[in-house]
């Protein structure tokens, strides 16, 4: 390597450290002033603080506050998350397999319908869906707004067009002949999916969990129209808008409660980091 | 494969289902919604044709806040591609961590915009106002959240970090999938670095560029968590001789209208929301893909 090239390199790799900082001070910032008290935030914002003690002071606080019941709403976001994700993987993977081994025109009509819907802004769609699932729910006598089952099935619905558009691209790589020796053999079709092509979908199936869990985890807006702002379930995202619309201006709460809406999801990016950019590398291909 | 069977038909129903009732009656009824004078209260709805359409174009709020959404859209389009392309240059190259650089510039991705936002707020407010005074910075000691000039640039800024990271991704899949022999043809017959990039690499990726681009003008377009705990639509400004909120984008402009009661005057903004996106989008993509088309 010449010295020329070896000292590009170098500088490539400053500029990137540099980037990299200027990525992760924000990240920072939270940490150091979740551990301080209100009037030294205000006093010395850039500091670290003096006692670490203070983080446990302040996530007491928090979790012991008698009007945002955090606790509950952690347990909340993640019953939602889990139950979205595990039906938007079963159900999308299920219809994009049939939209791929079907030659009818129903099905191509049908994944075009998916498709186009991605355009759909939610804006358009929020103050109806909230009415119609009042109507909806009184018709057949079941709860879907302040209710999980309910916001579960909105997730369905919303996370489905682009799940499925996913799942198809690779459904789509799947040699036919493996599915076909299988029927000849006298397979059924819903077994020929789940025994055979269904395992096959592991490495896509990583990625729309992840895409999707990104996304309902921090969701706002469906919570907020479906579930409301101090209803009987909350999630994260609602707790943490509560908390700060309660305490303005009071950064040690604010930012000691959006350092726990964090902690979840950065320590399982420590473990599943990986997994989880091989997952959304391999996804962006399709 | 049989043309028929009644698998297939059952494996479609429940997503079938879900999308009918979530996506498909919201939107038609919402087409009507918008016709009508819907407050949200009264339980009599009224057929009123267009009315809120010819109102909403004379709103000095309304109008602001399309110009400033579409201001917001053009400045992060450029921006978050710009970075998230040389990131991924970057972290595609022979760096001893690149692994580590990689998952360091994807973290913000991952914080929502609601969160991100409360985090920023605090930065602009706070952080960089002590810098200021600590680096006897006169610019820096106002928060850039209190002038509505330079607003749109603070908000542009944190969708650039929430988002460069993901779309870096999308660009170090593409770049993967560019030959390595075609990039080192080029150099061995002594095209330099950047002339590598932008006149092979660039051109071999387009596909990548179509998506990234669909993605980041859409996502700001529709931008709503980060702009209500970041600014709130704050400050206030003047347009056309009457107030506005400097940086109410599009999406909060609905969402507080129909907080005001205004269901049915909300729901058509959403619809003109609708109509300027797909409008958009049809024209970045047909465009993209000719230039896919040209290799």
């Amino acid at each position: 390597m010449t010295l020329r090239r070896s000292a590009l390199r170098a500088l490539a790799e400053l500029a990137v450290i540099a980037m990299l900082l200027i990525f992760l001070v924000p990240f920072g910032m939270v940490v150091i002033n979740s551990a301080k008290a209100s009037k030294d935030i205000l006093f010395d914002t850039l500091a670290l603080p003096s006692d670490w003690r203070q983080l446990l002071v302040n996530v007491g606080l928090i979790f012991s506050n008698p009007s945002v019941h955090y606790a509950n709403a952690f347990l909340d976001s993640f019953v939602v998350t889990a139950l979205s994700l595990g039906i938007i993987v079963l159900f999308s993977s299920m219809c994009a397999w049939a939209l791929v081994r079907s030659r009818a025109a129903w099905a191509t009509i049908l994944f075009f319908a998916f498709v186009a819907a991605m355009v759909i802004p939610f804006q358009v769609l929020m103050f109806p869906l909230v009415r119609w699932m009042r109507v909806l729910g009184d018709f057949i006598h079941v709860r879907l707004l302040q209710s999980i089952p309910g916001i579960v099935f909105a997730y369905l619905g919303f996370g489905c067009p682009l799940s499925i558009f996913i799942f198809h691209g690779f459904i789509k790589n799947i040699p036919y002949e493996l599915e076909e020796s299988a029927t000849i053999d006298g397979c059924s079709e819903a077994r020929l999916f789940f025994a055979i092509v269904f395992p096959l979908l592991q490495p896509i199936i990583i990625t729309v969990l992840i895409l999707n869990g990104i996304w309902i985890w921090n969701d706002y807006l469906l919570p907020l129209l479906m579930l409301g702002s101090n209803g009987a379930v909350q999630t994260i995202p609602i707790a943490v808008t509560a908390f700060a619309g309660a305490y303005l201006k009071q950064w040690d709460l604010i930012l000691t409660s959006t350092l726990i809406a964090m902690l979840p999801i950065i320590l399982l990016y420590l473990f599943a980091q990986r997994y989880i950019i091989k997952g959304m590398i391999e996804g962006a291909i399709k | 494969m049989k043309r028929h069977s009644l698998t297939k038909f059952l494996f479609v129903l429940p997503c079938v289902f879900a999308f009918v009732m979530v996506i498909l009656i919201p939107f038609f009824y919402g087409l009507y919604f918008s016709l009508t004078d819907w407050n949200g209260v009264s339980p009599t709805i009224n057929f009123i044709g267009l009315a809120h359409f010819q109102r909403i174009f004379t709103q000095p709020g309304f109008l602001y806040s399309f110009l400033i959404t579409a201001g917001f859209t053009v400045i992060n389009v450029a921006l978050v591609n710009i970075v998230g392309f040389a990131l991924a240059l970057i972290v595609t190259s022979n760096l001893r961590f690149r692994n580590l650089y990689r998952a360091g510039f994807f973290t913000p991705y991952l914080i929502g915009g609601i969160v991100l936002g409360y985090i920023w707020q605090f930065i602009f407010n706070n952080s960089l106002p002590a810098l200021g005074k600590v680096l006897a910075l006169q610019g820096l000691q106002t928060s850039f959240l209190s002038r509505p000039d330079s607003v749109i640039w603070a908000m542009s800024a944190v969708n650039t970090w929430q988002y460069a990271g993901y779309i870096m991704l999308i660009f170090i899949a593409a770049i993967q999938a560019v030959p390595s022999s075609v990039m080192e043809a080029a150099r061995v017959d002594g095209a330099g670095y950047f002339r590598r990039v932008f006149r092979i690499l660039i051109p071999m990726m387009a596909n990548a560029f179509t998506i990234s681009l669909f993605l980041t003008l859409t996502t700001s377009f529709k931008q709503y968590d980060m702009n209500f705990t970041l600014t709130r639509g704050g400050p206030a400004t003047r347009f056309l001789d009457q107030p506005v909120k400097a940086s109410q984008l599009l999406a909060m402009n609905i969402f507080d209208t129909a907080q005001a009661n205004y269901m049915a005057e909300a729901q058509a903004k959403a619809v003109v929301l609708f109509v300027a996106l797909v409008i958009v989008s049809l024209i970045q993509v047909s465009m993209n893909k000719r230039k896919e088309v040209e290799l």
